[in-house]
């Protein structure tokens, strides 16, 4: 393998990584203050439609992208409503927004199908991108994706350093204490499901605006179910959810390796091995049920109504 | 806050059943508006989504035909979801199920016994486990979480059913389109009646009717596993097998998916194709919750679903409308019946700032 | 406005709260001094807690009146409540596990106290001046409870403090760490702060409190002052004139030994829980053997070895037996079937499903006893054992079909203890049999149990609760860390002695005296 091989797959990894990227960072925010939100599937591609058809209508790329994370933030709405307002079980729930998502994004997609989109573009910046083998990965990407590094950052600030961080994680551990104390368990866990479903959004943008810009049924195939194990891979850290979203980035282009040291695999079974890899992280990260336990948010998926 | 919700102390029993009607009829209403936005008559819409289908025998033939592949599933889902065990993967089991039911009758495509259909059926009814097996073992063994596995064994079997029939089952004499040959005879499902397509597949779907509502009603299986769905820790502290009940739920429900694949293989089609199933695995999902887990719950909303599959048939053919209206409905009725299930637990308050002054002039006084 | 002692600190007066199907609060009236420790007397379910969280803003009251220092106002929200100087320590720790004792610190004092960072040396300041050492760097999960505890009443005190309320504070130490709060308590009050001292144990009201508010079924039953009144006068306060105020039980000596724990230890793969180490227990027919015990000292993981929720592998099957019949490896089915009955510490959730009936919450357990015809569940039989549990236990429900939710805790407890009886166990084990249960049933259970004792059955109660050992228990213990004092006829040893074991106070055990251990040594 040549080094311009390998500088090629570092770049496509972080491309392909970007998406699950994305959503795995809303996800885990929303994790952290205790909500399971399995929607991430219909968010994305509700976003991905919207985001589609707004830029391909008005020729604004970037309006395409408000209008993404709108659209991501408009259906983790109507989550919050039934799981946080209602108090309805958020596995079902989830499981509900994801179907109407896809339901939806076919629905209002169906006209727009196959239609070509100048998407965003790589911006090389200068001498950066020349060095070798991490150059295109890091410094000739599209400017979502640097947008990706930048909210990447922000995430890990507010976890790890902020206030805020500290206060969505005492209301994911024990939400009656956090009540207690006078902090607003609901709004809080809220807005939490609010930025999971803007960047669902994004992420869905991202696919139909720059990765492939075009729209098409289902055209998330999964990656938001990836990126809920993603963050089960984290273990809840946020590190480690940048380094599994490349992972699994270069998992998914792996067929490109293939290609590269010559062989020839048929096409349906490589496109299988994202799935067979989120299975095996899964299952070497689960083993250990305690270990487990004790990374994940305690009350992760409970829900939760403040009174008596 | 302008509602406001207060608990009722316990359960109500009317609501529970009154929720699923009330989620039907406010997706309706909202279909309504959803057509009425785009410019159709609303309820000229209706009417071709709703009721034109079933102008006929032949259409209620078809709705039945529509509705078995999603009671199987359903029924299955249902066993796996009393205990809580959420198996999402009720698409990738069918798929599978279809899968080896084809492979299977394509190996003895020539062969002329009546026994030929019992291989096909019984190769998708344990394929169809198998693969739900797969998510208990990753599940039992490893402790992974059966909600991610089995979604992702439904993306791995699509890709697999592709692989085979693009590859190794892809018809010869078929002029390279991806499908297998049509299957002999002998491993097609007779038909229950001349006109129609309905066929045997609806003993199948009765007998797992009867056996699954046993089960769950009547067997201490059956209260086992609705034990370990509700209260954990009281499945173990009374020493039921947790692994063993997560195995047996999981099996089941993959049964009975891959008997529905293999129903649709061997009934309707004939022969494999890449569109086994147009997301009945899904849609059983729904089912599932829209029934209450209850089999005769599950019978009904399998017959609502199936009607909404042929209305989204129906208005594509006659007004051009996409056939994603079914998913669309579908996902509205969910979420419309997860949010009138609050009013299982709690009772609806209007609380005007008027009546709220009042209260609080009563107490004082 | 000055707070001359003549003013109240706090004064509440008619203050009500109705929650759906019941009156928490009625018309309670109740006024504390600077510097007074006040006591808040009253069962469980008197209305404690809804009046401790209205005055600590959590919720509102419907009507009634508070007053801050002679100012009328009505009290928000915690936020309000703390910037007043207010603090309040739960009974169930309002902490988060996973973070620094700074942290928790930090969050609840507000955004403009500091980071965790800056709050550090403030922390180390104010625990060392009330002789309460703590790390603040130290993660929460990694405290003791009596360390957690310390940390609630740190973080009150990091605030210009005017008012300390505790809900039950000592229902989580041994007598001696009880008496130490005690010391900082008066030194707070020496200092000024009022107290708020809520409990239902009334020796430590009396030594701690000059006066007390008692409370009965959401009203006030009258106002004392602890030290002079008698135990029983204040109970009556508490409960009216329930029976079983006084009642003692004869204490029984035992005969052949049913259960036998022969050095049994047990390693804790979470590093929350607590690991087991050599536990002797022998309990012998026809007597209660009584574990005293601070929570988190290895009380559930001994309960669940004795369970079979927890089983050691078959090559230790030795370590617990049953009637000399080795049981460690086994399922809980199976020892249920060998005569085990079991009273979980938590009746929802863990001793009775609480969306099912009360007749499936009968056949939970009794599975066994005939209830089962080739796998069918007959329910016939099942609803006739639901309806003498009721019938002979006097479990107040409207029918079996009532769901376990629906019944208030000590109903719920005599159906389970019932169901366990009505079983015919050689060997119970009660965990905190009653735990949050008004007095009355309090009484009943503890009848039942002293009945099934003279039946000829063993019994193994497990407790925080000291008092309750000592009234009917007749040998008595205590768990530490995992490790398990010697054993002592309760009539022959004191609560002192006892809360000395409590805090690991005892000798080690002395060498295996088992007749394997025994009979290996006569063959070498």
């Amino acid at each position: 393998m040549d080094l311009d091989l390998l500088s090629n797959i570092f770049y496509a990894m972080v491309r392909t990584g970007t998406p699950l990227l994305l959503v795995a960072l809303g996800e885990l925010i929303c994790e952290k203050s205790g909500v399971l939100n399995l929607g991430q599937e219909g968010m994305m591609l509700f976003g991905a439609v919207i985001g589609f058809i707004v830029a391909l209508s008005t020729g604004n790329l970037w309006l395409g992208v408000l209008l993404a994370m709108s659209a991501g933030m408009l259906l983790s709405m109507l989550f919050a409503a039934v799981a946080l307002g209602f108090n309805a079980n958020q596995v079902a729930t989830g499981l509900a927004l994801t179907i109407f998502g896809v339901g939806l994004s076919t629905f209002v997609g169906a006209a727009w199908v196959g239609k070509p989109l100048a998407g965003f573009e790589p911006i090389a910046i200068p001498l950066l991108s020349e060095i070798p083998l991490i150059g295109r990965m890091l410094f000739a990407q599209d400017i979502l994706v640097y947008l990706s590094f930048a909210l990447f950052g922000l995430v890990a600030w507010v976890l790890l350093k902020s206030r805020i961080g500290l206060i969505i994680q005492a209301v994911g551990e024990n939400p009656d204490a956090a009540s207690a104390m006078g902090l607003p368990v609901l709004r809080v866990r809220t807005l939490a499901v609010l930025f999971g479903g803007a960047m669902a959004g994004l992420a869905g943008g991202y696919l139909s605006l720059a990765y492939t810009p075009m729209w098409a049924e289902n055209m998330t195939a999964g990656r938001g179910w990836i990126a809920l194990a993603l963050v089960v891979f984290a273990s809840w850290r946020v590190f480690r959810v940048l380094l599994g979203a490349y992972l699994f980035g270069l998992a998914s282009i792996i067929h490109l390796v293939a290609q590269g040291i010559g062989l020839s695999i048929p096409s349906n079974l490589l496109a299988m091995l994202p799935y067979v890899a989120t299975i095996l992280v899964l299952v070497l990260l689960s083993r250990d049920a305690i270990k487990t336990r004790l990374f994940a948010p305690v009350s992760l998926g409970k829900p939760w109504q403040p009174g008596h | 806050m302008l509602l406001s919700l207060e608990p009722r102390g316990q359960q109500s029993r009317a609501m529970l059943w009154l929720s699923p009607l009330l989620a039907a009829v406010l997706t309706l209403c909202s279909g309504a508006l959803l057509f009425a936005l785009l410019g159709h008559d609303p309820l000229d819409t209706l009417h071709t989504l709703l009721i034109a289908p079933l102008a006929d025998w032949y259409g209620v033939s078809e709705l039945l035909v529509k509705a078995l592949p999603i009671l199987l599933c359903a029924l299955g889902l249902a066993v796996a979801y009393q205990a809580r065990i959420w198996n999402i993967g009720a698409e990738g089991q069918l798929l599978l199920g279809a899968l080896a039911g084809s492979a299977m009758a394509i190996q003895i495509i020539d062969w002329d016994s009546r026994w030929a259909l019992v291989w096909v059926v019984l190769a998708g009814v344990a394929a169809g486990a198998a693969w739900g097996g797969l998510t208990a073992w990753l599940r039992t063994q490893f402790n992974a979480n059966e909600i991610l596995t089995s979604i992702m064994l439904n993306y791995i079997a699509l890709n697999l059913l592709l692989f085979f029939v693009h590859g190794p089952l892809k018809d010869p004499a078929g002029f390279n389109f991806p499908e297998s040959a049509m299957f002999g005879d002998a491993s097609r499902l007779p038909l229950v009646s001349e006109d129609g397509r309905l066929h045997a597949g609806l003993y199948f779907a009765l007998l797992a009717l009867v056996a699954v509502w046993v089960l769950l009603h009547k067997s201490f299986l059956g209260f086992q596993i609705k034990v370990l769905g509700l209260d954990r820790r009281a499945a173990g502290f009374v020493g039921f097998r947790e692994k063993r009940l997560v195995w047996f739920a999981l099996l089941v429900s993959g049964g009975l998916a891959g008997l529905a694949g293999v129903g649709e293989v061997a009934g309707p089609i004939g022969q494999l194709v890449p569109q086994v199933s147009p997301g009945y695995g899904y849609a059983a999902i729904t089912v599932a919750f829209l029934g209450r887990l209850n089999p005769l719950g599950i019978l009904f909303a399998s017959l609502l679903m199936a009607l909404l599959y042929l209305g989204g048939e129906n208005a594509q053919m006659t007004m051009n409308l996409p056939q994603a209206i079914t998913q669309l409905f579908q996902g509205m009725m969910l979420f419309f019946l997860l949010a009138c299930d609050v009013l299982i637990l709690y009772r609806p308050r209007l609380k005007l700032k008027w009546a709220q002054r009042t209260t609080n002039a009563e107490a004082m006084a | 406005m000055s707070s001359s002692p003549s003013v109240p600190r706090l004064q509440l007066s008619g203050i009500s709260k109705r929650y759906p199907g019941c009156l928490a609060n009625d018309r309670i009236d109740l006024s504390i001094a600077p510097g007074e420790i006040h006591a808040l007397l009253g069962e469980n379910g008197a209305g404690k807690s809804t009046l401790m969280k209205i005055i600590y803003g959590v919720t509102q009251p419907d009507s009634g009146e508070i007053r801050w220092q002679g100012e009328p106002l009505k009290m928000r929200d915690p936020a309000m409540a703390r910037s007043l100087g207010v603090g309040m320590v739960f009974q169930h720790f309002s902490l988060f596990e996973t973070l620094s004792v700074a942290e928790n610190i930090a969050l609840a004092m507000g955004a403009a106290a500091g980071t965790p960072k800056q709050l550090e040396p403030k922390i180390r300041e104010v625990s060392q001046r009330y002789g309460m050492a703590l790390e603040p760097g130290r993660l929460v999960h990694s405290l003791s409870i009596g360390e957690r505890q310390r940390v609630e009443i740190v973080r009150c005190l990091m605030q210009d403090i005017k008012l300390l309320i505790l809900d039950e504070p000592t229902s989580v130490l041994t007598p001696q760490e009880a008496d130490e709060l005690f010391v900082t308590l008066r030194r707070l009050a020496a200092e000024g702060c009022s107290i708020l001292f809520i409990s239902h144990k009334l020796g430590e009201v009396r030594a701690l409190c000059q006066s007390a508010t008692v409370l009965r079924g959401g009203k006030v039953s009258g106002h004392c002052i602890p030290a002079e009144c008698s135990d029983l006068q204040l109970a009556r306060l508490m409960v009216g004139d329930a029976e079983g105020l006084e009642s003692s039980y004869p204490k029984a000596g035992g005969g052949l030994p049913r259960l036998r724990v022969d050095d049994l230890s047990w390693h804790n793969a979470d590093p929350f829980g607590c690991t087991l180490s050599q536990i002797r227990l022998e309990v012998r027919s026809g007597e209660i053997v009584g574990i005293a015990g601070v929570a988190g000292n290895g009380q559930d993981e001994l309960l669940a070895l004795l369970s079979g929720e927890t089983r050691l592998p078959r090559s230790e099957r030795e370590r617990i037996s049953l009637d000399t019949q080795p049981i460690a490896d086994l399922y809980p089915d199976a020892r249920r079937k060998l005569g085990l009955a079991f009273v979980p510490a938590e009746r929802l959730g863990h001793g009775a499903v609480p969306d099912m009936s009360l007749s499936d919450n009968a056949l939970l357990t009794a599975f066994q006893q005939g209830l089962l015809s080739k796998g069918l569940i007959q329910r016939g039989k099942v609803r006739a054992l639901a309806d003498e549990i009721i019938q002979r236990f006097a479990v107040k429900t409207p029918d079996a079909d009532a769901p376990a939710r629906s019944l208030s805790g000590g109903n719920l407890q005599k159906f389970i203890l019932g169901r366990e009886i009505l079983q015919n166990p050689k060997l119970l084990v009660a965990a905190h049999p009653t735990w949050g249960v008004d007095v009355g049933a309090a009484a009943a259970i503890h009848r039942a149990l002293i009945a099934l004792r003279d039946a000829g059955a063993a019994i193994l109660v497990i407790s925080e609760d000291l008092d309750e050992l000592f009234q009917i228990s007749d040998r008595i213990g205590a768990l530490c860390s995992g490790k398990l004092s010697p054993l002592a006829a309760t009539a022959e040893t004191e609560a002192v002695e006892v809360g000395r074991w409590m805090a690991g106070e005892f000798a080690p055990l002395p060498p295996i005296t088992s007749p394997l251990a025994a009979a290996a040594a006569s063959l070498s």
